[in-house]
């Protein structure tokens, strides 16, 4: 039996009616070259020279190889340059095909953890000159990331005051892994910044924190990598909440992205039990974990969570909240969540709205 | 809660070795008399800090507030109070912290032997893990052809937190033997501070790093499956004590999609990792990591798929609850007979030996 896949005249009227934000797409460099307008020559020389160091050795690609080239779905190389380096593609394929009505690019190399923090920051700032220029200037669907060198707590907050009131910025970024659990007093400075700039911070998965992916050492695979990720942000939500960082920074909101969300009850139930048992040691706390993470934390739905059972899933998506979850479709990668496909089947009209673009809108202030 | 004459089976209590002293009368000769010479004032883990809430019940302690020693104790909070028919001590002593070699298998087979006499020997109802230097696996692989002639060492006990994510071929010698014996492996919480506690490194507080003793499990799930443990052992069993349990089922759905993604990477690893754990993983029952609502509790269990995962365990002398709250609201009778009696015995061969 044959079906017309691409017969979709009717429909694409009622898509372009309903709103769809997509929070995590990741634009590419076609090349280094293209941060040489915005790198002093003193950093271009530096990138030519010493090239990104991330806290790993591996000078070509990271310690994992990826399943696919780049990562990346296999139809979504353009004629030149990487995966997501192509604006023409990335609205044929991606925007325009899918009815995105906002496309928020997360930019993962270079990230704002490169070794050399004075590097690093001037690197970020390079990439966010390069994030408006090349395409929120040129595509208004699409918004950016503060990219911050997020090691350097000072100029990080240097960069989120650059970026602030400019429309063309939505949150900030950094990765995952970090090189100490993010509630610490280093990363202050980055929480009081977004706060003055009306900016969630967001979280996406990978990073090299120079510590291994496990508290048990290194694994041996791509795979064991992949199912990792969510550890350590569970280890940064907990150091959020027990270092007093939600209370100090009363309207900072914290974003996760990719690390798909089934974990997040049950951190919600440890954290509660462990703070029920140990309260005296971080008496500042005041508030069960449970309630910090139901009010202050947002989470991206992809790699979506899939389940023998599956009404476990839209189970778990009532535990954290539907006003907390945000549809992200990771493009161009290869886990990519198909909008249309993506979510589970069972869940309401309303519930999806929310999750398709209600949240975002609400979250980001659109 | 409803125990009584069922005989139920506590899969972790932890019988404390009170000093280094009470080793020392099972230690070789050069080892005694270097605790001696050099002053080494014991092996205890800061996993568990002595005057911290967890690591001790407050009505189970002793005169001294310190977590209570000596088998009378357990006898007479836990094994008479609850009519239990066996326990299964897990000695949680620090042998796994140090870094010779040399000094764990002398302690190893110290602790092991202080096992059986001062618990193994005094109450027909315990049973014991092996404690293993699993330093070297080899070696780690003789103390386990030790103390397997004795049939009350039930299970080979190794902490979550260890030197090499534990699916690694460098441990399989352990898992070999420990099959050969029909003994399951036991991962407790805990660690041998090799890393972090975190991926993203030392967090400040104690309740972090308890915390984050469940990430530990998380990546030794990933690590047993995925490099294949299960498929070169097919007869092995591994029990996740003091786990937190709640996070065992999600960390598998989402394992299960990137296994179909990245399948060709790990060969071996030939039918999903969620009914790979569901055959080959059990997890105690204490902490369950949820809300105290019958409806959570219930849905946690539900999503097993099974009714044969979870064990009975008190985690004496850790406070997960109190009174006699030790098994969740809202099991049924029969549920908590399975989890009391019939997982524990289909999952330790050994105890079928004299149950019957």
């Amino acid at each position: 039996m044959n079906i017309a896949l691409t017969d979709t005249t009717d429909k694409s009227s009622v898509r372009q009616a309903t709103a769809l934000v997509d929070c995590d797409i990741h634009p590419a460099l076609r090349s280094a070259a293209d941060l040489r307008p915005y790198l002093s020559l003193r950093w271009w020389d530096y990138l030519q020279t010493y090239g990104l160091r991330s806290r790993h050795g591996f000078a070509k690609g990271t310690p994992f190889p990826k399943i696919v080239p780049g990562a990346a779905r296999r139809d979504a190389w353009p004629e030149a340059g990487p995966p997501g380096s192509d604006l023409a593609l990335m609205r044929r394929q991606h925007l325009d095909h899918h009815g995105i009505t906002m496309g928020i690019l997360n930019p993962l190399s270079p990230s704002g953890g490169d070794q050399n923090s004075a590097f690093s920051a001037a690197l970020c700032s390079a990439t966010n000159d390069w994030l408006v220029d090349a395409w929120t200037s040129q595509e208004p669907r699409l918004k950016a990331s503060v990219l911050v060198p997020y090691e350097d707590g000072e100029a990080a907050r240097e960069e989120i005051r650059k970026r602030a009131g400019q429309p063309d910025f939505v949150h900030v970024l950094l990765l995952s892994r970090t090189s100490e659990p993010l509630g610490k007093r280093r990363y202050w400075p980055i929480f009081e910044a977004a706060s003055e700039a009306g900016l969630p911070v967001a979280t996406h998965v990978f990073g090299y924190s120079g510590f291994p992916s496990t508290n048990s050492g290194w694994p041996s695979y791509y795979i064991e990598e992949g199912a990792a990720h969510p550890a350590g942000c569970q280890a940064s939500i907990a150091s959020m909440i027990f270092e007093g960082v939600f209370d100090r920074y009363p309207d900072l909101r914290f974003v996760v992205i990719e690390a798909g969300f089934g974990w997040l009850p049950a951190l919600a139930w440890r954290l509660d039990r462990a703070w029920h048992r140990m309260r005296d040691e971080v008496p500042h706390v005041k508030r069960p974990p449970s309630e910090y993470i139901r009010e202050r934390v947002w989470i991206s739905t992809q790699p979506m969570e899939e389940a023998p059972q599956p009404q476990a899933v839209a189970q778990t998506m009532a535990d954290i909240g539907w006003d907390r979850l945000l549809f992200a479709s990771d493009y161009p990668h290869w886990d990519f969540d198909d909008p249309k496909f993506g979510l589970p089947p069972s869940l309401s009209a309303e519930q999806r709205d929310h999750i398709r673009f209600l949240n975002a809108h609400t979250l980001y202030g659109l | 809660m409803n125990l009584q004459n069922l005989g139920a089976i506590d899969c972790d209590m932890h019988p404390v070795v009170p000093a280094l002293k009470a080793l020392v009368p099972h230690l070789p000769a050069n080892w005694r008399e270097a605790v001696e010479s050099r002053g080494i004032p014991g092996f205890e883990s800061n996993a568990y800090p002595q005057r911290a809430p967890i690591t001790a019940r407050p009505d189970w302690r002793n005169d001294a507030g310190e977590p209570p020693a000596g088998i009378d104790r357990y006898r007479k909070a836990v094994m008479d109070r609850w009519q239990l028919g066996h326990a299964i001590g897990n000695c949680i002593y620090g042998v796994h912290m140090v870094l010779s070699e040399d000094m764990a298998v002398a302690l190893a087979t110290a602790v092991n032997d202080w096992m059986t006499a001062e618990w193994l020997d005094a109450d027909p109802r315990m049973r014991a893990s092996i404690i293993v230097p699993w330093q070297n696996p080899e070696r780690a692989a003789d103390e386990i052809d030790r103390c397997a002639a004795d049939r009350r060492f039930v299970q080979v006990l190794m902490p979550v937190m260890a030197e090499a994510p534990l699916g690694r071929r460098h441990y399989w010698p352990i898992y070999k033997a420990a099959e050969r014996h029909g003994l399951p492996i036991g991962i407790h919480a805990g660690s041998a501070y090799r890393f972090p506690v975190t991926p993203v490194g030392w967090p400040s507080y104690y309740v972090e790093d308890y915390a984050a003793q469940s990430l530990g499990f998380q990546g030794q799930l990933g690590s047993l499956i995925c490099e294949g443990v299960f498929s070169k052992f097919p007869n092995l069993k591994v029990v996740m004590i003091e786990s937190g349990v709640s996070w065992f089922t999600p960390f598998l759905w989402r394992l299960t999609k990137f296994w179909r993604g990245t399948r060709s990477e790990v060969p071996w690893v030939d039918r999903p990792p969620i009914e790979i754990a569901r055959d080959h993983i059990r997890l105690t029952a204490q902490p369950l990591d949820a809300p105290d609502d019958v409806e959570t509790v219930g849905r946690i269990i539900d999503q097993f798929q099974s009714d044969e995962m979870l064990l009975f365990a008190s985690d004496y002398p850790h406070w997960q609850f109190d009174n006699d709250e030790v098994v969740p609201a809202g099991l049924s009778a029969i549920s908590i007979e399975k989890m009391a009696v019939q997982n524990p015995l289909a999952t330790y061969p050994r105890l079928r030996e004299t149950r019957l």
